[in-house]
């Protein structure tokens, strides 16, 4: 029987072939866990071990309240660093973890652990990587190991030309509006079809990112060329094997989507799979205090190159807090060395440095009663980014910047050219 | 009692981000449903149950939605379905989540868990409901979690789950 792409990379790190519905204890490439996740790892660690199975092998970030804004927060990243300090492994405080790690880490193939729920994006850059929480991290720090059920995989093709104004985060939001919130749960999803195949890498990062709202345990897309120009952009282009699902794999569900005729799209609060066409919503004139331009969803340099395109020479709308926050260290840098960030600011926007920050509520743009949010992140859960009585709408950065350009949910179409 | 809660409870309503901000669990629970549910942490009694639709737990992987339930002292989660990274989260820190139709199943409704005949009794309503308890939650329930049972046993013991 052939495989999918999910049950090769399993069977490639357990060492025998293996099927959707088997029980596998695997060996890790990659176990990632950042500045909330690794805090609670570190108790359960000492628990059952006293060093790390690898120390090259783990990946520290500082992302999700970096800076730190409170003494509380402090105290918990104090607690990390001496854990990452007497274990060898690096802290780094270069952005968004799923975007550092698909800049640096991830190749295609890998199996990867990561204490957290977007750990799917960087199946964008042909890897399986999974998120699950602290303990289980803290056990696959000490082995190298986790144990897993190898999971069923669902296909989504998607074909079509991609209508002008809009972009992979349009296509993945109708994807999420047919899945509902647990549609893929304990599934794979691979995406495939010709829209996918010319998607570049970044723009794949936010369709395995998204497939997390989704239920699903990973997201990938089969590694090819794109991922070959990806990985030599970030100056690591290694020889690999262009894994894919044999023609006789079996897939639990195959979903063809054609978006020829998508129109941007919104996801209104409080569920990722209540979405409707921006221009619906944009009748409705809805006042906006705040557009988030950001997280592991939506801030790379080719989403800053859409946002400065759309906001060259305006201003954003008057009273309207817009925030940019660059997904990572060399986002940030590029954003910088191709004039973009001057043009930000010169617009009114506020630019923060990389991180998660607004994405959850954190610090850098929390939400007050009533307020309402455009937001290029993945969640639009009731007090996800502060007040539970916040609105937080999720579009593409075309979307969100247009909205800053106007005070009202706004369809980006007539802002470019 | 119970609380009973819809579908699709994410763990940002169990424990919202701004209140992640410690690793003592006992402060945690103060924050269980801060803000959706105000009453929980004052009202919840040990004994009680959580009972929900499908997907509890969706979202964020954070462990600190589970570790936040396990310390308000509840006696079990019963919802329709889960999500998966907050049942493996549940599985390792031994909190017993079990799966049941809870369509019927009413906040003042008195409940008893029987667990070896793996049924729910509502005795208010004088009807029993069947239960699914996945064979490794169970044990690494009554191991009182993975943690202690890697312990007791050796990391090799990573092994054995899969005969659970």
């Amino acid at each position: 029987m052939g495989q999918t792409i999910a049950e090769k990379i399993f069977s490639n790190h357990c060492g025998r072939k293996v099927h959707a519905g088997d029980f596998v204890l695997a060996d890790l490439d990659l176990v990632m866990a950042h500045d909330t996740t690794c805090a609670w790892a570190l108790e359960p660690f000492y628990q059952i071990a006293t060093k790390v199975f690898d120390p090259k092998k783990i990946f520290i970030p500082f992302d999700h309240a970096f800076p730190s804004p409170s003494v509380a927060m402090s105290k918990l990243q104090s607690e990390i660093k001496k854990f990452a300090d007497e274990q060898g492994i690096p802290v780094v405080y270069d952005g968004v973890c799923h975007q550092v790690m698909s800049e640096r880490l991830i190749n295609p193939g890998n199996l990867i652990l990561g204490a957290d729920s977007h750990s799917p994006t960087g199946g964008g850059v042909g890897a399986l990587t999974i998120g699950v929480g602290s303990t289980d991290a803290a056990i696959a720090m000490a082995t190298g190991k986790c144990w897993f059920r190898v999971p069923q995989t669902i296909k989504i093709n998607i074909r079509g030309k991609l209508p002008h104004g809009c972009f992979s985060k349009d296509v993945v939001l109708t994807v999420a509006k047919e899945m509902g919130p647990d549609g893929a749960n304990y599934r794979v999803i691979e995406y495939d079809g010709e829209t996918v195949e010319r998607f570049n890498v970044p723009a794949r990062l936010t369709l395995t990112n998204m497939s997390a709202e989704m239920g699903a345990k990973a997201a990938l897309v089969a590694p090819d060329d794109q991922t070959r120009a990806y990985l030599k952009e970030n100056d690591r282009l290694i020889e690999f094997e262009a894994v894919r699902s044999d023609p006789d794999a079996s897939f639990e569900q195959v979903l063809d989507f054609d978006i020829s005729n998508l129109r941007p799209m919104i996801a209104c609060p409080p569920d990722i799979d209540n979405d409707v066409p921006v221009e619906q919503v944009q009748a409705e004139k809805i006042p906006v205090n705040q557009v988030f331009i950001g997280s592991c969803t939506n801030c790379r340099i080719e989403d800053l190159e859409v946002v400065y395109g759309m906001w060259k020479g305006k201003r954003v709308k008057e009273g309207l807090r817009a925030i940019v926050t660059p997904a990572s260290r060399k986002v940030y840098l590029q954003a910088l060395q191709r004039g973009y960030i001057e043009e930000f600011i010169n617009v009114g926007a506020v630019v923060s440095s990389p991180g998660c920050g607004p994405c959850l509520g954190r610090s850098g743009g929390v939400l007050y009663d009533d307020e309402v949010c455009v937001s290029t992140s993945n969640r639009n859960f009731e007090g996800r980014m502060g007040s539970p009585k916040a609105k937080i709408y999720l579009a593409s950065p075309a979307t969100a910047a247009a909205s800053a350009l106007t005070g009202i949910i706004t369809d980006p179409r007539n802002f470019i050219r | 009692m119970n609380w009973k809660f819809g579908d699709n409870i994410n763990t940002d309503l169990i424990t919202p981000g701004r209140y992640n901000i410690t690793t003592d669990p006992q402060e945690l629970a103060k924050a269980c449903f801060i803000e959706y549910r105000p009453e929980f942490r004052q009202k919840v009694r040990p004994g009680d149950f959580v009972v929900a639709g499908e997907n509890f737990g969706c979202g964020s992987s954070r462990e600190t939605a589970a570790i936040a339930l396990k310390y308000s002292n509840i006696t079990a989660i019963v919802a329709k379905s889960y999500a998966r990274i907050f049942f493996r989260n549940a599985i390792n820190l031994g909190l017993l989540c079990v799966i049941a139709d809870t369509s019927s199943v009413e906040e003042a409704d008195q409940l008893e868990l029987d667990i070896e005949s793996q049924i729910l009794r509502n005795k208010t309503k004088d009807r029993e409901i069947k239960v699914e308890i996945p064979s490794m939650m169970l044990r690494l329930y009554r191991e009182g979690g993975i943690i202690a049972y890697l312990k007791k046993n050796g990391l090799f013991a990573l092994a054995n789950l899969e005969k659970f």
